[in-house]
């Protein structure tokens, strides 16, 4: 067997913003396996949401991901509402769905920028960057925030898009679909890039089936499932929209399903304002008394895809199990088929076509000793080691001084 | 003895290409920070980022790797820019006339600073250098022949000169060679050889941030790596500067004349910027092919032609 070099992508890697670790095994340029590590990030957040209230809780699951925080509270909500068998308003409906779209605009745009940094087209990346920021603006006018929106709760949502804003939305939307066919026409008919990203990283049919990709990685690959149509929620069916694939499964079939997507989203919005119009201004909550016992699956199409949240009631204010499944943690394992046997070059867009999310996807790691099989390294040990190497790069300072 | 020395050390040597390669590093970072909506920064900015490597800095010192030859490469790297920096400018800026042959001490003065990052990446002992480092050499062994043909092409075009005066004199004496066909081809050539050179996008995968994090450089820190600064800086000067001497009509310093200089030379630099902002980075193979086939396929072509005198 030939020798194989360890190329780390990670725990800090300008690759990716957050702390993970690919091992690709190479041999020369060629990654021959990868082995990826996560843990870095685990906060506890499905233990912690034990001790919340369901009001509370909405404001902890925004937290879970600082590009998509709207898809979480949109998974719950609908878990909740499943539990207590609510049916909002559809305004309410129409400006959850607005919401949801405008998240994935900025998240598309957002990755078609890291995508172009990844390749060295760092123009790409401020353009995207830049047209962008108005959608962020928009999120600051309609809820106050640019990002972790605080706009849902059980029954309803928090703030209602009135008549007088909605002049502004239309102006950006249109802004951003003239920038939007700019830079898919600049990143679609570019021959470097072609030559970069077609033929890259494939992913077939069998392989998002196998793998249970979801997302645009699963729709790059002609697979068309969106929970936004498999499983309708909010205002999305009573809107038009169609499911955007590609059949190729390649890194360009990725980005041309997230670039399309985008004007689909823009088209859901802009009938979403009509929608609005036709309904009651301020009629945006319906009062919930309580949770009664039971459980509630919430799905939700975050911008990486299928968002899971199970929730378990026992009519208490607080959840007894609260389940959640983010898109990176199936689509991640996808690396095994679409990174080995590339170059390296080829394997780190590929890494990072999948729009990987990390603090989505942390899961507490547990290590056994490989002899006896028994658990080591549990909580008190692990913050015992901590607190003595602090005492020791203390006393190593100390000394020093 | 202690002219030659000045030539070296300050001018048109080390000191004059370092700031000039400095300040043409600067309007490149401006011009891409102007077509990416940033502000870019300031005019001092590149001597503020060398002075720091040199002075605030510390240098780490790989722990596996052999320390000597690590931190011998970027001076190799400097002195190899610099010598290469002396002999194109002497004769370009008209201070003397140079030797016969200058011309093939250029090309290998050239491949020096290369060849050094090639010797201090493998010589760091970390993986991902070693990855750049054999980018590096691969992306060497295929533009070098192009760019072998470009100056070939230059010394058909001027009636087998091998000496860079006597090439600025050919032109000043009839018309610069980028004035016809063949010349346009070779230009063409030239920029792309330059850009490979440089290392820039779309060509600079030895040091490839997304994907092996600055690789040859990676373990480069403190004055070591303001070294590879310097270098960098010399060679933003001297590489535009020989492509205006070969093909431009090199520089007249009298009246009116000395703006045309400095204006070929932000042509070029702007040429080389624009190309670095309008593309992605090619992988090693696609940038292998392009220029073992399109490259030296143009180049050839322009040889034909100019065997033909167009």
């Amino acid at each position: 067997m030939s020798k194989k070099t360890l190329i780390p992508i990670g725990p800090y890697h300008p690759l990716q913003e957050e702390p993970e670790l690919f091992k690709l095994y190479c041999d020369g340029e060629i990654v021959k396996d990868i082995k990826w590590e996560t843990g870095y990030n685990h906060r506890g957040i499905e233990k912690l949401s034990e001790s919340k209230t369901y009001e509370q809780i909405f404001f902890l699951v925004e937290r879970i991901c600082g590009i998509c925080s709207n898809s979480h509270p949109f998974a719950f909500a609908n878990a909740v509402e499943e539990i207590a068998d609510i049916e909002i308003t559809n305004r309410a409906k129409y400006i959850r769905s607005i919401i949801g779209e405008l998240e994935r605009l900025h998240s598309h745009l957002l990755w078609v920028g890291l995508a172009g940094h990844f390749l060295g087209y760092n123009t790409v990346f401020m353009w995207a960057w830049k047209y962008r920021e108005p959608v962020l603006d928009l999120f600051e006018m309609i809820s106050g925030n640019r990002n972790s929106y605080a706009m849902f709760r059980v029954g309803g949502v928090r703030r209602d898009i009135e008549a007088i804003k909605i002049p502004a939305i239309h102006k950006v939307l249109d802004d951003i679909k003239k920038k939007t066919d700019l830079l898919t026409g600049a990143i679609m008919d570019d021959p470097v890039i072609h030559a970069r990203t077609k033929g890259v990283g494939i992913l077939t049919k069998q392989d998002i089936i196998d793998y249970g990709a979801v997302g645009p990685t699963a729709r790059a690959s002609g697979v068309a499932i969106d929970v936004r149509k498999d499983d309708p929620y909010a205002a999305y069916p009573l809107v038009n929209w169609k499911v955007i694939t590609a059949e190729s499964g390649d890194v360009f079939a990725k980005a041309e399903v997230r670039l399309l997507e985008m004007y689909e989203s823009i088209s859901i919005i802009e009938q979403c304002l009509d929608g609005l119009n036709k309904e009651k201004e301020g009629d945006i909550t319906i009062k919930v008394k309580e949770i009664p016992e039971g459980i509630g699956n919430g799905r939700a199409e975050a911008p990486r895809g299928e968002v899971f949240h199970f929730v378990q009631s026992d009519g208490s204010s607080s959840p007894v199990r609260h389940k959640i499944r983010a898109p990176s943690y199936v689509n991640i394992a996808t690396f095994k088929k679409s990174c080995i046997g590339q170059t390296i070059a080829d394997a780190t867009i590929s890494l990072a076509a999948v729009d990987p999310c990390y603090c989505c996807t942390e899961r507490m790691a547990v290590a056994y000793d490989i002899n006896s099989g028994e658990r080591i390294m549990n909580a008190n040990e692990l913050i015992n080691e901590s607190a003595k190497k602090t005492n020791e790069i203390k006393n190593t300072f100390n000394s020093q001084i | 003895m202690a002219v030659n020395l000045f030539y070296f050390l300050v001018f048109p040597g080390l000191l004059f290409a370092a700031v000039t390669g400095a300040f043409l590093s600067w309007f490149d970072r401006k011009i891409t920070a102007r077509v990416q909506f940033r502000n870019g920064p300031p005019i001092l900015q590149p001597f503020y980022d060398f002075f720091k490597l040199l002075l605030v800095k510390e240098t780490i010192l790989p722990k596996h790797g052999s320390p000597l030859i690590f931190l011998v490469a970027p001076i190799f790297a400097v002195f190899g820019a610099t010598m290469a920096g002396v002999f194109i400018l002497l004769p370009l800026l008209n201070i003397t006339t140079g030797f016969r042959g200058d011309l093939i001490v250029i090309f290998y003065l050239l491949t020096i600073p290369s060849f050094s990052y090639i010797i201090g990446a493998l010589a760091s002992g970390n993986p991902l250098a070693a990855v750049g480092g054999s980018r590096e050499m691969k992306l060497i062994l295929s533009y070098e022949l192009t760019f072998l043909l470009f100056i070939a092409g230059i010394i058909m075009k001027c009636g087998q000169h091998f000496d860079l005066y006597s090439i600025i004199q050919a032109q000043k004496a009839g018309s610069p060679f980028i004035g016809s066909i063949s010349g346009v081809l070779l230009f063409v050539v030239g920029i792309f050889c330059i850009q490979a050179k440089l290392a820039l996008v779309p060509f600079d995968m030895p040091e490839a941030e997304a994907e092996i994090t600055e690789g040859i450089f990676i373990e480069y820190s403190g004055a070591a790596y303001a070294m590879i600064k310097l270098t960098k800086y010399i060679m933003f000067f001297i590489l535009p500067a020989f492509l205006v001497a070969l093909l431009m009509n090199g520089f007249r310093f009298e009246g009116i004349h000395i703006l045309w200089a400095l204006l070929k030379i932000f042509a070029v630099v702007l040429i080389l910027t624009l190309i670095r902002n309008t593309n992605p980075r090619v992988k090693i193979k696609q940038a292998i092919s392009f220029f073992v086939v399109w490259m030296n396929l143009i180049a050839i072509i322009a040889l034909v032609l100019i065997a033909f005198g167009y």
